[in-house]
Order: structure tokens, then C-alpha cells, then sequence
């Protein structure tokens, strides 16, 4: 097992430096899975780690990805392709078998995320500039499809874009206050249902994974909008309205990310905007059940997988800690100083751990999900976001 | 809502002192990571724009530094761009202001 891991290892060491002159034509890969694979992005230098999060280490790091401010990943049905979407508009489908960049695009001039669709033969982006949505093949990158986001305002920044079962993508623009929803279900131009006045500044958005909710949170009013995509026709529904309760809101030093929004059990676990507060929702009801005062602006509010707990962490200044939340009484069972700047977390497929980005420290920092023990540490230069291949498995992620 | 008299009081004669331009001058690598890192989360790692605008000196050009500075400590009400009064005193905002407008292209 270890000899086999070992020659694997070395094998993707000698394939990346290998593939790095010849590119798409590196050899066929030695027999392994992909399952317990992911990557770690790099954001200063554009560069990423393949990591392997059974033996807790790294098998190659990967340069040449561009601007990964903000970067994120989803991944190909079978787990071997990571699709990184970065700030420049770039999106590179990295190979973490051979790792190396199996293709390479600049698609627009300002993008912020990305979604695959159910079948895993569309990936679609998200841009800023110009605003709109745009779609590709998975295997080839050659563009299908582009979705101009035109409002009466121009063309809006486009943001929580989320993958919907049945060949669908919902996102949100977040200058015009709408949601829609485009359908690739036939071939050819897709069909784009609009709904208009969601709410003011839509910032991101989640769909749970059942597929069945797409969640808009705003920045521009307090509360947050739910469209129940099994139904039919639809109906946006604001919930949380007012959950500031006239309260001046603290300054937001980073917007909060709701695809790590968590669902725990019954209840749908969300970071507060302009409050240090966590807000936990009946997922049937969408009433507010309980909050929980937390250390900070939340950034991430992240359930383990099963959602026995959740995993908190915060923006500038308060994002040297962690915090660990009971998902039964929503108390703060842990307080983690993992360092300076703790951007993400991201569980193994099951949760028995976690791991965790510390940018200023440059080392990702791997817990024990149970215990909180800190079972290893993995150097990366000015770490953010980690992605392991389990989300390919996983609608709305 | 701060006193926008009492900032631009204090703007002018830290400028009549040469304050804020010698502030400018002096590195600060810390304020500058504070920058690229805290400030691309919206303005982009490169300053080129995200949820936030371009900050690159090229599009800046021609505004003026106290401007600049009282938006860091005031932010822009009712929009995403918050105050960083709070976090950041007038000195260390003059010299973001002076460092955005002098940056060179990356
Ligand atoms: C949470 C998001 C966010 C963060 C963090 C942020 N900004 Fe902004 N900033 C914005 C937005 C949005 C605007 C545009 C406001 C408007 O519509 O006028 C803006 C506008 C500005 C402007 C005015 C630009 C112009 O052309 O008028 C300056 C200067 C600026 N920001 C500097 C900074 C600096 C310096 C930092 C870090 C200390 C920072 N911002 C951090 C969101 C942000």
C-alpha cells in the first residue's frame, strides 16, 4: 500500500515535470483513484497544490493559472478534472492524474465563480466584466453559449451561480436584483426564466443539495431570498426580512460565501451580513430558529458533511480563529486559533476532517473533525480556497 | 455619520505638515499586503476591479489623494465599499491613498 502510494507519487512528480514541456500529451497515469484527491489554490503566485487527503500531504503543485484572487473549482463526473475558475476570467482544467493544465482560457475580463452542470458536460462562469454568463463544453472548453446579464441599469455583475438538477444554471445579478434560471435541458439556445426584484444587491447565492432550493442572500436590505425549484412556476420568497431588526449594520470587511452555507439537519445554518451572528432556519418554514453570537463577520459557516457541527470562520480582523458550533444547540463547542488569515475549510468526503487555509502563516492546517485535534500541517504559498473531488458528487457545489 | 468637516480639517494640515506625503513615502510592506490582500477580497488581488471598482493608478489618475483617503475611512454609504476608520487611522489611509495613485502597472 505505502510502496504503491510511494511509486504513484513519484510517478506524478516525474509526470509533472515531464507534461510541463509537453503539455496535453503526458503519459497515461498510474492505476489510482481520484477520490480522496483535491486541490489547494495558491492565490498570489497562480499557482495550486494537488493534495492527497489520505496521506495528508501534496503530490505536485501546478503554476501558470493566472490571477486566483477568489479563485474556485468545481470538477468533471469522474473526479479527474479540476475546472479552476479565476479572477482574470481564466478557466483552467487541470488533470490531477498527470497533473498538468489539460486546457487553458481566458474567457472574459473579470470572473467570480463557476458551476458544472448535472451531467457534467457544461461548465459555466460567472463574469463581473462584462456581466453575463458564460457556458462551455467541459471536454473541450469551446464555448456554447453566452448570457449577456442586460438589465434596464446595462449589463449587471453576475454572481452566485449555482448548477440545478436537469441540465439548469440559477444565478443572480447583482446590480438589477434578479434571479434567473437558464435550462440547456434541449440543445441549442437555452431557455432563461427571469425573476425580477428578488432583492437589493443579491452577493451569493447556494441550492441545497437536494437541488430543490436556490438561496440569494443581500447585501442591499437584510434578509434573503428562497425560489423552491420544484415547483413548476417558482415563486420567490423573502425570508429573514428585517433580521438586522433596525440595528446599524458593523461594517463588512468581506462578504460572506454562501456555497459553503451550510445545512445541518433541519436546519439551514447562515452567516449574518453586518452582524456577528450566525442565523439558523427551519429548511421547510424558512422561520429563524435560533442565532448564535459568533467572533466575528462570518465568512464561511461550513457543516460537516451530515451536519453534525459547523464550521465558522471570519473576515478581517477577526479571521485568525475558528469557531465549532453544536448543530443541536447551536453552541460554540470549539475556538480554534489556527493563525493568521484563515480564508476556507473544506471536509474530507465524509468529515472526518477538515482542512484549513491559513494565508498568512502559508501552511494549510489539517483537523481532526471530532476531536479538534491538529493531525498535520502542509506547507502552500498564501493558501485560499481547497476543493476536493467529492464535490463533483455533490448538485450546488 | 463622522464629521466629514472635522476629516478634512484634519486632511489639510497633515498635508500643510507634509505628514501625509511623507507617510506615502516611507515603505510599509504591511500596508501594502493590507491592500493587495484585504482590499483585493472586492477590489481584486491586482486591484483591477471585482465587486469593487478598479483601483489601478491608470483609472485613478487625476483624483486626489484626500479624496481617495476620506472614501478608506468613510467608505461609500450604501454601497458594498465599508469604512475602514475603525481599523485604519488618517495617516495610514493618506498613505494607501498616495500608494494606489503611484502604483506602477503589474
Ligand atoms: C467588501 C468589499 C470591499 C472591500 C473589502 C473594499 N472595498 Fe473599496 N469599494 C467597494 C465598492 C463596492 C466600491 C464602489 C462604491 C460605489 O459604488 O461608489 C468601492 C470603492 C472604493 C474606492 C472609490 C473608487 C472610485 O473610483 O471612486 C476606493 C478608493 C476604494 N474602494 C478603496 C478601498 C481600499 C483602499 C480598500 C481596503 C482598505 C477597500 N476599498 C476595500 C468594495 C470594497
Amino acid at each position: 500500500m505505502r510502496a504503491l502510494s510511494f511509486i504513484t507519487a513519484a510517478y506524478l512528480a516525474v509526470a509533472a515535470c515531464v507534461s510541463g514541456m509537453v503539455s496535453a500529451h503526458a503519459e497515461p497515469p498510474a492505476m489510482r483513484g481520484t477520490g480522496d484527491l483535491g486541490i489547494v489554490i495558491e492565490r498570489a503566485s497562480g499557482s495550486l497544490l494537488i493534495v492527497d487527503t489520505t496521506e495528508r500531504r501534496t503530490l505536485s503543485r501546478l503554476e501558470g493559472l493566472g490571477d486566483l484572487s477568489h479563485a474556485s473549482s468545481v470538477f468533471s463526473r469522474d473526479g479527474r478534472f479540476a475546472f479552476v475558475f479565476g479572477r482574470d476570467g481564466g478557466i483552467t482544467k487541470v488533470d490531477l492524474l498527470t497533473a498538468t493544465i489539460a486546457k487553458r482560457i481566458i474567457q472574459a475580463g473579470n470572473s467570480i465563480g463557476g458551476a458544472i452542470s448535472d451531467d457534467g458536460t457544461l461548465v459555466a462562469v460567472a463574469n463581473y466584466e462584462p456581466g453575463g454568463v458564460k457556458v462551455f463544453d467541459s471536454e473541450t472548453l469551446d464555448e456554447i453559449s453566452s448570457i449577456p446579464a442586460t438589465w434596464r441599469g446595462g449589463q449587471s455583475k453576475v454572481i452566485g451561480l449555482e448548477d440545478a438538477p436537469g441540465r439548469r444554471f440559477v444565478f443572480s445579478l447583482w446590480d438589477a436584483g434578479e434571479t434567473w434560471i437558464a435550462d440547456f435541458t434541449k440543445s441549442g439556445p437555452p431557455d432563461v426564466t427571469k425573476f425580477k426584484g428578488i432583492g437589493s444587491q443579491p452577493y451569493d447565492a447556494l441550492v441545497t443539495g437536494d437541488g430543490r432550493y436556490y438561496v440569494a442572500g443581500l447585501f442591499g436590505e437584510d434578509g434573503l431570498t428562497v425560489l423552491d425549484l420544484w415547483q413548476s412556476q417558482p415563486q420567490p420568497r423573502r425570508f429573514l426580512q428585517g433580521y438586522g431588526r433596525g440595528e446599524t449594520a458593523l461594517p463588512v470587511y468581506k462578504m460572506p460565501h454562501l456555497e459553503g452555507w451550510a445545512v445541518a439537519g433541519e436546519r439551514l445554518v447562515l452567516p449574518a451580513v453586518g452582524r456577528h451572528e450566525v442565523l439558523w432556519v427551519d429548511i421547510r418554514s424558512f422561520e429563524e430558529v435560533r442565532r448564535t453570537k459568533v467572533h466575528g463577520q462570518p465568512v464561511f459557516a461550513v457543516a460537516r458533511p451530515g451536519g453534525r457541527n459547523v464550521w465558522v470562520n471570519f473576515a478581517h480582523p477577526h479571521n485568525d480563529v475558528v469557531q465549532v458550533l453544536d448543530s443541536l444547540d447551536g453552541r460554540i463547542v470549539a475556538e480554534l486559533k489556527p493563525g493568521p488569515a484563515v480564508l476556507h475549510m473544506e471536509f474530507t468526503p465524509r468529515g472526518h476532517e477538515v482542512w484549513v487555509s491559513v494565508r498568512d502563516s502559508n501552511v494549510v492546517q489539517i483537523y481532526d473533525a471530532r476531536t479538534f485535534e491538529k493531525k498535520a500541517e502542509i506547507p502552500a504559498l498564501d493558501p485560499s480556497g481547497i476543493f476536493f473531488t467529492s464535490r463533483a458528487h455533490q448538485t450546488g457545489l | 455619520m463622522p464629521d466629514r468637516r472635522h476629516i478634512w480639517g484634519w486632511v489639510s494640515v497633515m498635508t500643510a505638515m507634509g505628514i501625509g506625503s511623507a507617510a506615502a513615502q516611507s515603505p510599509s510592506p504591511d500596508l501594502e499586503r493590507l491592500v493587495r490582500q484585504d482590499c483585493g477580497s472586492c477590489h481584486g488581488l491586482t486591484l483591477k476591479g471585482g465587486l469593487g471598482p478598479d483601483l489601478r493608478a491608470e483609472r485613478l489618475s487625476g483624483r486626489q489623494p484626500e479624496e481617495l483617503a476620506q472614501i478608506i475611512l468613510d467608505g461609500v454609504p450604501g454601497t458594498a465599499m465599508p469604512p475602514w476608520r475603525p481599523l485604519l487611522s488618517q495617516s495610514e489611509a493618506d498613505w494607501i491613498a498616495n500608494y494606489l495613485l503611484s502604483r506602477a502597472p503589474e
